[in-house]
């Protein structure tokens, strides 16, 4: 498939904002449950913020990859079928959500709704409910408008669930960890070895779907295309000698070379590389280290979202093999 | 149900590309607009089309054999570019089972050609939404046509009538006829979106000859006696009828 940046940038930041929304409500629920000193009102609501513009982000950039971005209110019709339109609908209660749970933290909506012993429930705690809940849910729309497609073989796999919650959950808590760096020293042991062991998990689940996907047989053949039984078939025109819609928008013009490398690339920059920054950055506690993890995951995250849809075959790109 | 469709019978394509540009005539000209056409005459022409024909060589030399392969929305009755579709743009109409795009709901997202393993779904460039081929939807319905033109514009256009066009659904219609009885079948049948046009095989017309059939055999009405065989060389019994 061609590599679109909207969807690129759509998929990343979102994923940034919901993985660094579900870090600040871990460590809410650890200080709920008295295993970590609780953060003030505001480490809470600054992050909120942050969760909440890189969530804007997100949705700012899906708008460019639309051809009628003053309809895209319609998307939301078909949530029955279609997991775009789920996706259309969750996002923006996800960043609702989180406005929220934002607000609560920062005018400090602490009167206890419920208590049990030493517990109290509040409003910020129940927010969070409902924010990890819908977050999870919109991990799973994201990733499932791409493992829904059954030709996508490459896609069409329980692992790209599991990616993108992963890899968007390693990279909000890695941003966590940075910014707790700035506003709540005490928690960035907690954020930073989360980091590392979500990063890790993430790497053992990206390798395995490329492990998947390197061995993947096409069920599509050009017998089966054009419904001719020979072995050997090739194609002498593709009925026009420009390009078109099909030849431009399923395959990413570069060459094998290019895609591996940028695999390569991917694997260190998402993952061998802010593991190590995230290591010194905690040994030596130096923020800047967990900011460089940031800055360098992200760029490895664009890579790895390039080369995810890169590496995606499409069956149609059988019909157009061939100029003439 | 009625399921409309197109049979195209390989057999007879000659690859002329009269369906091509007669679809792009006749729907380039209809009531949804233009379709585009950028640099057709520059260096890197492109544009949107709902039929293309393509060719495939099949076999190595001299077994060699060229199949011309027009190729357009097969109208699934499975379309899994339908359900994808989060506005309700792209939808299958119950009563004749065309797969169409609603041109004012579409918001052009591409995610509807992203699912349709054929690759006819294309979006235009300056409208900025995704056409597909209609069955001339505009035309066979249209009542000031004489009957006979109430047809698809490829299907009229086909100078060796290699396409057909009728209700798959009516096990005695044309193409349901033509299906059954000329090996018609599907493309990419391992996705499960049972496609409503078909494609007749190329066919050869052979006659199988055995060994025996080359030899002379006498005339088998006469039993009487057995006689010497004759030689090849010598004339037959049908080269001497003054006998």
């Amino acid at each position: 498939m061609h590599p679109a940046f909207s969807v690129i940038f759509l998929t990343t930041l979102i994923g940034a904002g919901q993985g660094l929304f579900l870090a600040l409500y871990t460590g809410q629920v650890y200080a709920f449950f008295h295993l970590l000193p609780q953060a003030d009102g505001r480490f809470y609501a600054i992050g909120s913020l942050i969760a909440l513009l890189l969530l804007i982000g997100g949705l700012v950039a899906s708008f460019f990859h639309l051809g009628h971005p003053e309809r895209a209110w319609r998307s939301a019709a078909k949530w029955r079928t279609s997991w775009l339109s789920r996706e259309v609908i969750v996002l923006p209660a996800f960043m609702g959500v989180v406005f929220l749970f934002g607000v609560a933290h920062s005018l400090g909506w602490h009167a206890a709704l419920v208590t049990f012993g030493t517990l109290t429930l509040d409003a910020t705690m129940v927010l969070g409910v409902l924010g990890t809940v819908l977050c999870f849910a919109l991990f799973i729309c994201t990733a499932m408008i791409y493992a829904c497609l059954k030709f996508l073989q490459e896609w069409h796999s329980p692992l790209t669930v599991v990616n993108y919650l992963l890899l968007g959950s390693a990279s909000g808590f890695t941003l966590a960890t940075a910014y707790s760096a700035y506003a709540a020293p005490d928690l960035v042991g907690f954020y930073g070895e989360w980091a590392m062991v979500i990063t890790l998990l993430a790497l053992v689940t990206r390798a395995a779907s490329l492990v998947r996907n390197a061995r993947l047989k096409p069920k599509s053949t050009l017998q089966t295309a054009i419904g001719v039984r020979h072995g050997q078939i090739v194609q002498k025109s593709q009925g026009f000698m420009g390009g078109s819609f099909n030849t431009r928008e399923f395959f990413h013009g570069k060459g094998a070379g290019l895609l591996r490398s940028v695999k390569w690339v991917f694997l260190a920059l998402v993952f061998v590389l802010p593991m190590l920054l995230l290591a010194g950055g905690l040994s030596f506690s130096y923020g800047g280290l967990l900011s460089a993890a940031v800055l360098v995951q992200y760029i490895g995250l664009l890579a790895e979202r390039w080369f995810f849809f890169a590496q995606a075959n499409h069956p149609q790109n059988l019909y157009y093999q061939t100029i003439s | 149900m009625t399921q409309l469709a197109l049979v195209i019978d390989l057999n007879v394509c000659v690859g002329c590309h009269a369906c091509v540009t007669s679809c792009k005539e006749w729907n380039t000209s209809g009531s949804a607009g233009a379709m585009s056409d950028d640099r057709p005459y520059g260096a890197d022409p492109t544009g949107t089309f709902f039929n293309r024909v393509q060719t495939f060589e099949v076999g190595s030399f001299p077994n060699t054999e060229t199949v011309h392969f027009p190729k357009s929305c097969l109208h699934c009755e499975e379309p899994p570019c339908v359900p994808v579709c989060p506005t309700g743009a792209s939808y299958k109409r119950k009563e004749d089972g065309i797969v169409l795009v609603d041109y004012d709901k579409c918001i052009g997202c591409k995610y509807c050609s992203w699912a349709c393993p054929y690759g006819v779904r294309e979006i235009d460039e300056h409208q900025k939404v995704m056409k597909k081929c209609t069955l001339c939807v505009d035309r066979i319905y249209d009542q000031s046509l004489p009957e006979a033109e109430r047809k698809p514009a490829c299907v009229l256009a086909c100078p060796t009538s290699a396409r057909l066009f009728g209700d798959v659904h009516d096990s005695e219609s044309v193409v349901s006829v033509a299906i059954r009885e000329s090996g018609g079948y599907a493309l990419m049948p391992e996705w499960g979106t049972k496609p409503a046009n078909h494609y007749l095989p190329r066919r050869k017309t052979q006659i199988r000859i055995h060994a025996d059939e080359l030899m002379r055999a006498d005339n088998p009405l006469k039993k009487e006696r057995l006689l010497p065989q004759p030689d090849k060389s010598e004339p037959s019994l049908d080269d001497v009828t003054s006998w």
